[in-house]
């Protein structure tokens, strides 16, 4: 694994967009005061009059990619996911989401790899709040092809859409000469008969490193990335639960309101099976490192193979 | 339309607002009587709408960021023929696509959903942005409270509309001097409020009668005139303007007449032009 190439899917949000600007003229990107951070400021050297900074301001940035989605354009706008669905969550809801207007919002720096900035700057709580958005679509990628890929679909899709990028480089687990990206489509990454691993960003790689642990244990793991929260592909749930009979939701996010319990939703209404949730355990974050923060909060392949050992005994 | 047309409007917006809360046993009257001048020069005679294509590309925009005040914009568009004046008796009831605040989805001729304050501002801000991005000509204007300017988030937009020189932009603060919880002094003033606009870069036009429309209209005038900086027209009004017992009281900001109130006020208009 050592000389796997590692992104961070911040950095393909900036990428995605500058090589989108290549192709369209139709769209503006946003930022408030952190396009070095986010990855924009790759957009805005390669099209400097098509970028504009609101400044730190993110309400405010929400209500002018409203206003601009609101003329027939698509907006990106970008922050820290703690500001775009904390700060600005209400402008979200009522400027983008109640008007279903064609903003993509770009939040990075999702979840505790933000690392040495601490708990404030780690959000734990977005994919909650932006799912329980009326319409309002929420990707959360796992490497640097989905993230691409994602970046193309929701700017070709009718609507709002939240994109949850992560700071820290992670490996490039998909061929971007092979894949196939829907939105609202999981994607099977290793076939298993023994239990089901339904996972979102960093921790599709956790899994599948997981996965191949309890292979020499015994254990059958079928992993799915599910890279959108909303529309959640119930169908492959189910479909694969049914097969399973034991579910580990995996996510790096508070473990109430998540990617587990949408999972959970969806399985206590159509295929009631055993679960477990591994994810931020209601806690607020810390500095550290961010690897090392993983390690500490049970968000990497230990934590995911205890998390399936305990459903397992169940 | 000549100035006596206009107040002629202006009345009809008035028993319209009165219709809608009346009908809706709810909504706010007083901040829609007071900007009925306000609403019938801006559909009647500033602004490039057509009610026969309420979403023509190259109209002008109207953004209530001051939501509540939705009596007011729905007895305008259906005085300017966007929809029947029938409607206004389905205010706020169920399945009405007149909702109690402004929905861009529901009412034809309305360009943004609003109702949150302080909101709507920043999406006029972002509507003037990308008409000039794209060097498109329509203009755009926006309707705030002054309870509402409280709202930090209006500073932000004003902030960067002035930075930006957005000159299509006109926002229009009416200064009737009440809030829910009293008067705007007593609650947390926000004024010198034209003082604000200036340092955030405004171009603004101090309207001494907001009810008065030979002055609505000098003020809409000069604002068309300005070039390299947005304008604010901070417009002193009389909430409840028109209806004698709800003039100048805080009550009648969100409380609908029952029916001996609508019967007077419905009177009081019926005199007038």
């Amino acid at each position: 694994m050592a000389d796997v190439k590692k992104v961070a899917t911040r950095v393909s949000y900036g990428e995605a967009l500058v090589e989108l600007g290549a192709e369209h003229d139709n769209f503006v990107v946003l930022d408030a005061d952190l396009a070095a951070a986010t990855q924009t400021g790759k957009f805005k050297a390669a099209y400097p009059d098509r970028f504009y900074d609101v400044g730190i301001a993110e309400q405010n940035l929400m209500g002018v990619a409203a206003g601009i989605a609101s003329t027939g354009h698509v907006a990106f706008a970008s922050t820290f996911a703690m500001f775009a669905a904390g700060r600005a969550f209400e402008q979200v809801r009522n400027s983008i989401g109640y008007p279903h207007l064609n903003v993509k919002i770009g939040a990075t720096h999702a979840g505790i790899s933000v690392g040495e900035d601490g708990a404030t700057h780690q959000c734990n709580e977005d994919i909650a709040l932006m799912r329980t958005i009326p319409g309002m679509t929420v990707i959360v990628p796992s490497d640097d092809t989905e993230a691409k890929a994602a970046v193309r679909a929701a700017y070709a899709m009718e609507g709002p859409v939240y994109m949850r990028f992560g700071r820290l480089a992670v490996p490039v687990v998909n061929d971007p000469e092979n894949f196939d990206f829907e939105i609202g489509k999981g994607i099977v990454m290793r076939e298993g008969t023994d239990v089901t691993i339904v996972a979102c960003g960093l921790m599709v790689q956790a899994a599948l490193e997981a996965a191949e642990a309890l292979a020499e244990k015994g254990i059958s793991a079928e992993v799915i990335d599910m890279h959108t929260i909303k529309p959640l592909d119930e169908e492959l749930i189910v479909k694969s639960a049914s097969k399973t009979g034991r579910v580990v939701t995996c996510e790096e996010h508070s473990v109430i309101g998540g990617l587990g319990s949408a999972v959970c939703d969806v399985l206590a209404a159509k295929c009631p099976v055993p679960v477990e949730k591994l994810g931020v355990n209601d806690v607020f974050g810390e500095s550290g490192p961010a690897v090392d923060l993983l390690k500490k909060y049970g968000l990497d392949a230990a934590g995911v193979e205890a998390a399936v050992e305990k459903v397992l005994a169940r | 339309m000549t100035d006596d047309e206009l107040r002629h409007v202006a009345n009809e917006i008035r028993k319209g607002v009165l219709v809608g809360t009346h009908a809706a046993k709810s909504g706010h009257p007083g901040g829609s009587l007071s900007a009925a001048d306000i609403f019938a020069y801006l559909y009647f005679e500033e602004m490039n709408v057509d009610p026969a294509d309420p979403r023509k590309a190259d109209r002008d925009r109207f953004v209530l960021s001051k939501g509540h005040t939705a009596p007011g914009l729905y007895a305008t568009l259906a005085e300017r023929g966007f929809f029947p004046k029938e409607d206004l008796e389905t205010l706020r009831h169920i399945g009405s696509h007149l909702q109690g605040h402004p929905n861009m989805n529901d009412t034809p001729g309305i360009d943004m959903s609003t109702g949150s304050l302080g909101q709507g501002i920043s999406t006029a801000v972002g509507m003037a942005l990308a008409a000039k991005h794209w060097g498109d000509s329509y203009r755009v204007y926006t309707l705030l409270g002054d309870g509402e300017i409280e709202e930090g988030q209006v500073w932000e937009a004003a902030m960067f509309a002035g930075n930006h020189a957005l000159d299509n932009l006109v926002v229009i603060v009416d200064h009737n001097g009440l809030q829910i919880d009293g008067t705007i002094e007593e609650v947390n003033s926000a004024m010198p409020i034209a003082d604000k606009f200036r340092a955030f870069k405004f171009h603004v036009i101090e309207l001494a009668d907001g009810n008065d429309m030979a002055q609505v209209r000098a003020a809409f005038e000069e604002a068309r005139a300005v070039k390299g900086a947005p304008v604010a027209i901070v417009a002193e009004t009389v909430k409840g303007k028109g209806v004698s017992f709800m003039e100048n009281q805080v009550g009648w900001h969100g409380t609908a007449p029952n029916d001996e109130q609508f019967e007077q006020a419905m009177a009081e208009l019926a005199k007038e032009a």
